[in-house]
């Protein structure tokens, strides 16, 4: 039995609304990758989380929660669930307990931020004050909750005196490029990718790398906004060799990620069909964007070494403690 | 039969840019889609664009099961914002069917 469209939609939605994020998290979740970092609290630059980073270990939880209740009679009370899940947070009790997991994701926002430090770039961070952005409800088409909640975000980052955004993940990125601007009247944010921002930079390597990198690029970056050189000259300026595999750039084949909540059967087919491609060219591979890391990690053989490319990027280019 | 709701397509295009007119019915959206035959872009505008509402129910699942990738879009001979159509079909379902946001 499929899932309930429906009522699975409705959770997040829920969730969204009432508690500021599809998955809640905890302020400890949010904001912990930041320890030791001393970044200052707003300025007119932030750094921009979404919490991509770090929803990713309980949006894995819940991948394999909806793997279990697809096509098993539990998908029926899937229903109940949300009627439940309204009054009390179930994702405390689903999808808690994930620390190193959580830790792993915490390392890659604590190198983008380095990274940034390293190149010069002066930015603050809004701790908890970070919202989701949303993506995810506004793929699904919840429009009235997404909207609602866009403007939420966005009232945080005036009322905090933002003017430029640097955001760390292709959906958020996209969300606060082009679709906040659709629905928000007079939004005037000024939004850049790290990548983008590091690209821009005349970054020195602090040690050379040396070897192949596989880059899958992300759907999102490539196609709804034109990254695709930045990540390649940041790593071939690195020293790495870049072999191209079969579909990338403008090309890129998606990683099925987007489908995760609904149908993680067809999410995980899409991604096996991806990590092949990915495996043929290389066993070194790099991801841009947590959701594709994430789907493609849990679909490849062990042969394949999956990384986000902040890894690389930050070996390559941050001094060394 | 099919029955038909001559204002589906405007319930459709209401508060998103819904615009399947262009659409010449070529397949290269299918043909290039990473779930391969699974989903038929080109069938759902049509149904939509009749006002075909029992036949753009029938294929709920194939419209959540969309990437939004772009792959489709990115390569359409006549420029039909595919994506963004299909978006707008699930703003359409959710909104005025499933009622999701119903408090």
């Amino acid at each position: 039995m499929a899932l309930p469209i429906r009522d699975v939609i409705g959770i997040l939605a829920d969730n969204l609304d009432r508690r500021g994020s599809v998955i809640p998290l905890s302020m400890r979740q949010t904001t912990g990758w930041a320890d030791g970092l001393k970044i200052p609290f707003g300025g007119e630059t932030v750094i921009y989380t979404g919490l991509m980073y770090q929803l990713i270990p309980s949006i894995e939880a819940l991948a394999g929660w909806m793997e279990k209740f697809e096509g098993s009679w539990i998908s029926r009370f899937i229903g109940l669930g949300r009627a439940v899940n309204r009054v009390i947070n179930l994702s405390w009790f689903l999808l808690a307990g994930r620390p190193e997991e959580q830790k792993k994701y915490d390392g890659m926002l604590h190198d983008i931020a380095r990274l940034l430090m390293t190149a010069g770039v002066k930015f603050g961070y809004l701790y908890g004050k970070e919202l989701y952005s949303g993506a995810l409800l506004y793929d699904e088409g919840v429009d009235d909750v997404f909207v609602r909640h866009a403007r939420r975000v966005y009232r945080i980052f005036k009322d905090n005196g933002v003017k430029h955004v640097i955001t760390l993940d292709p959906h958020t990125t996209d969300m606060l490029k082009t679709v906040y601007p659709k629905f928000i009247s007079g939004y005037d944010l000024e939004v850049k990718s790290y990548l983008e921002v590091l690209a821009e930079r005349d970054l020195q390597c602090a040690s050379k790398l040396d070897g192949d990198v596989v880059i899958h690029d992300s759907c999102v970056y490539a196609r709804y906004d034109g990254i695709i050189d930045q990540p390649r000259s940041l790593l071939a300026n690195a020293g790495l060799k870049l072999p191209e595999p079969e579909l990338s750039g403008r090309l890129t084949h998606c990683c099925g990620g987007p489908l995760e909540s609904l149908f993680p059967g067809k999410a995980r087919q899409v991604a096996s069909k991806r990590a092949g491609q990915l495996a043929e060219c290389g066993q070194q591979v790099v991801a841009m964007c947590p959701i594709c890391l994430a789907n493609l990690k849990r679909a490849a053989d062990s042969s394949v070494e999956i990384s986000d490319i902040s890894r690389f990027l930050a070996r390559a280019y941050c001094p060394m403690d | 039969m099919i029955k038909t709701d001559y204002d589906l397509a405007e319930k459709i295009k209401t508060g998103t840019d819904f615009n399947a007119a262009a659409c010449i019915n070529c397949g290269s959206c299918t043909a290039l889609c990473p779930l391969g035959i699974e989903l038929h872009p080109r069938m759902l505008f049509r149904y939509a664009l009749m006002g075909a509402r029992d036949k753009v129910m029938e294929n709920t699942e194939e419209i959540f099961s969309c990437l939004l990738c772009k792959m489709c879009e990115d390569n359409c001979p006549a420029g039909v914002p595919i994506a963004g159509n299909i978006r707008a079909l699930r703003s359409y379902i959710n909104r005025d069917v499933f009622r999701v946001a119903k408090r």
